[in-house]
């Protein structure tokens, strides 16, 4: 027999970015602990139309903590308070019986509000678009191992391609700022002799791009490892420091 | 020069400029440290240390224009981080949880940076800009043996050890200096620069407020 909890939720509702939003209040009786935290959402959304009110409108789509689609800010912490985790894969046998909880959208102004939970992270693909990829003519497969690669180096690009791109480290970070998806980003592509050709102007191009989309300034306050479901490490934004810097003074 | 300019105007550009006139500033804090120190052999020691350093002359005025340079630089660049900062979030959460990586030192650096600030103003009022031609010793004995300087002073020192607890590490950050292997020793001689500026300074203010003939 599984277990059930009664739970207060304090949940965000805002029609969209030119509205003033505010918290709306339901108690959702009967939830399964075995339910993940969006599936609780869809209960709740069950019980809204069926009582002709407006659902709440939430970003999802793999549920299986891989596409970076969801999220949102749990308590105080985004996904939720368990470490390494999605949205989706937060389940509702981390909460107690009788337990308020808060719900808020990613609050950062790189991430205008669409609607209620759903913010819009274009932002994040105008970073990519401005060189988060290699496009130098890669020509047919040549002979394996042809290009050495250090063992380290390939899962430290691992590491850092790790990233949904889902936006928890903005939304963590005092200051609103993207540099840990950036540096996860360059990261990626620098520590590998593929992205090589093009690590100068591609450093200079995404930081630029991330400076125009309103992100803050990172000022070292490691909050944004702490909430990221992928555990990047901040070790990425200081590979991302390097980067610049040397292109900054020596890209053509 | 149009990329320096743009370098320095980025995001990656500003948090450079805070590391390394951070940097500068603390090895001026480092070597100020040592200097005082000479309070602590007496009146003697602490009048003929000040006697050599007014003795260098026109490299004295240079040191004094680079100082304040660097200074107003950090002043500036982090200021703008600080109202740039506050601009990219435009609604607060209402729930607010630090996630385990912010401490004192890094949530309060603005507000720290900016009271160190009106500490300096009133450190040079009281030992630089005095008007009067007396032995160093003559002038630091008085006031740091009244109570109300002791307790603003020391106040000064322990602020200014929160704003480099976070500082010394950042700097390091921000440069690209990470790397698993040397985490451990950064983090220790970023603690051992921290401690040792706010120990030196403190030790004396103690030492002048509770022993009046020390500088007689």
């Amino acid at each position: 027999m599984a277990k059930t909890i009664t739970i207060t939720i304090k949940i965000w509702r805002q029609s969209g970015a030119d509205f003033q939003g505010s918290f709306e209040k339901h108690v959702l009786e009967s939830v399964d602990t075995d339910m993940s935290f969006l599936e609780m959402l869809d209960v709740l959304n069950e019980q809204l139309t069926l009582s002709g009110r407006e659902p709440v409108a939430f970003d999802h789509d793999c549920r299986e903590g891989i596409c970076g689609m969801c999220g949102a800010v749990v308590n105080g912490t985004a996904h939720g308070p368990e470490r390494e985790t999605t949205l989706c894969q937060l389940h509702m046998r981390h909460f107690r019986d009788g337990q308020t909880i808060t719900i808020e959208p990613f609050r950062a102004k790189g991430f205008p509000l669409i609607k209620d939970l759903i913010i819009d992270r274009s932002a994040f693909d105008q970073v990519i678009i401005a060189g988060g990829y290699v496009s130098v003519n890669a020509g047919s497969a040549q002979d394996g191992n042809s290009i050495p690669v250090a063992q380290a180096n390939a899962e430290q690009a691992m590491d850092a391609a790790a990233c949904i791109g889902c936006g928890a480290c903005v939304a963590a970070c005092p200051n609103a700022a993207a540099m840990l998806f950036v540096g996860a980003k360059v990261s990626q592509l620098a520590l590998l002799p593929q992205g090589s050709p093009e690590r100068k102007r591609r450093a200079l191009s995404m930081v630029t791009a991330m400076d125009k989309a309103g992100f803050g300034n990172c000022s070292n306050e490691r909050e944004c490892e702490n909430v990221c479901p992928k555990s990047i490490s901040i070790r990425n934004i200081a590979r991302l420091n390097r980067e610049y810097l040397r292109a900054a003074f020596t890209a053509d | 020069m149009s990329w320096f300019r743009q370098a320095c105007t980025s995001s990656v550009g500003k948090k450079y400029i805070m590391a390394v006139t951070g940097f500068l500033l603390g090895g001026f804090l480092l070597v100020h440290a040592a200097g005082n120190s000479s309070i602590f052999w007496g009146r003697q020691a602490f009048n003929s240390y000040a006697e050599h350093l007014h003795s260098l002359g026109i490299l004295i005025n240079i040191a004094e224009v680079g100082l304040l340079t660097i200074f107003l630089v950090h002043i500036y660049t982090g200021l703008t981080l600080f109202l740039q900062n506050r601009t990219a979030r435009e609604s607060r959460y209402a729930v607010q949880k630090p996630a385990g990586g912010r401490t004192w030192g890094s949530t309060t650096m603005p507000y720290t940076g900016l009271a160190i600030l009106a500490f300096i103003l009133l450190h040079l009022l009281n030992f630089h800009f005095t008007g009067q031609d007396k032995p160093i010793a003559d002038i630091v004995g008085p006031i740091l043996n009244n109570p109300l300087y002791s307790i603003i002073y020391a106040a000064a020192m322990l602020i200014l050890g929160l704003h480099i607890s976070h500082g010394f590490w950042s700097v390091f950050q921000s440069i690209g200096i990470n790397h698993p292997k040397y985490d451990g020793f950064l983090r220790a001689i970023s603690w051992a620069g921290c401690f040792s500026i706010a120990g030196i300074f403190l030790t004396i203010v103690l030492l002048l407020l509770f022993s009046g003939n020390q500088l007689r």
